[in-house]
């Protein structure tokens, strides 16, 4: 469980291996804000390997969308399965973020 | 009726994801839906222990969490009692109403509510119990004391 961050063109690309949630999302926030700081400005979160996200992990994923939106930056979310579709429909959530069918699809939608 | 599986758990987050493995295959052997298990069960313990020791007992190491079950072939009971004041649920927000949506916290109640069969609280709020069935749609063939 974790998280991997690759670079694709001016994406920062962060791969969460297993779960996003309560335990480790404080994590993958201090990760983004980092290279928030540093002045990346493109966003994708992919969740290709994840298999679940608890309320704490769609939370730092809100909390991320508004830091790097005020940082004139974009956030894409790509691959989620049909467990965590179901908790991002139920939330609304899909209305708030651009969620792509792959890795590509997002890439290719900055 | 004694629950059939009792957790005694430290307020410590790591025990999460131990105890919800734990009833996961204790439902798998009972014949549940694998999906419900997966998301439904899942949301709902991880969610209801997450809060149990944030805000029920404070992040307080000292504290603990009781996680009692009762499994049938039709539908697993679970009751989750933390060592806090409680809280009153009827007085969270709606999560999915535009103007919430952008809050960072707030979904866990909400998603429980979604995704288990029948959700109730103690007066004082700081116990919950919960049912899933064994199958959606599915009805308890079995009636328990509370």
């Amino acid at each position: 469980m974790g998280f991997e961050v690759s670079r694709e063109g001016d994406v920062t690309v962060l791969d969460v291996e297993g779960q996003l949630i309560v335990g480790n999302r404080q994590e993958l926030k201090q990760m983004v804000l980092d290279r928030l700081e540093e002045g990346e400005k493109r966003f994708l979160v992919d969740f290709d390997k994840t298999g679940y996200i608890d309320s704490s992990g769609l939370g730092v994923l809100v909390s991320l969308s508004k830091k790097i939106r005020e940082q004139g930056g974009e956030l894409r979310l790509a691959n989620l399965n049909e467990d965590l579709r179901t908790l991002f429909e139920l939330t609304k959530l899909d209305t708030l973020f651009q969620i792509a069918d792959s890795r590509d699809e997002a890439l290719s939608s900055f | 009726m004694e629950p059939q599986h009792v957790l005694e758990l430290p307020n410590d987050l790591g025990a999460i994801e131990r105890s919800v493995d734990y009833l996961l295959e204790r439902c798998r052997d009972a014949g549940f839906d694998e999906r419900r298990l997966r998301l439904n069960l899942r949301v709902g313990v991880a969610e209801a222990l997450a809060n149990a020791m944030m805000y029920g007992n404070a992040r307080d190491p000292a504290k603990h969490v009781t996680l009692e079950a009762w499994i049938s072939g039709s539908r697993i009971r679970i009751r989750i009692t933390d060592e806090g004041a409680g809280f009153n649920p009827d007085a969270l927000p709606d999560p999915t109403l535009p103007q919430n949506r952008t809050r960072t916290h707030g979904r866990g109640v909400y998603l429980i509510q979604e995704l288990m069969d029948e959700v109730t609280f103690n007066a004082e709020g700081n116990s919950i119990e919960m049912v899933l069935h064994a199958e959606e749609g599915g009805s308890s063939r079995t009636r328990e004391a509370s």
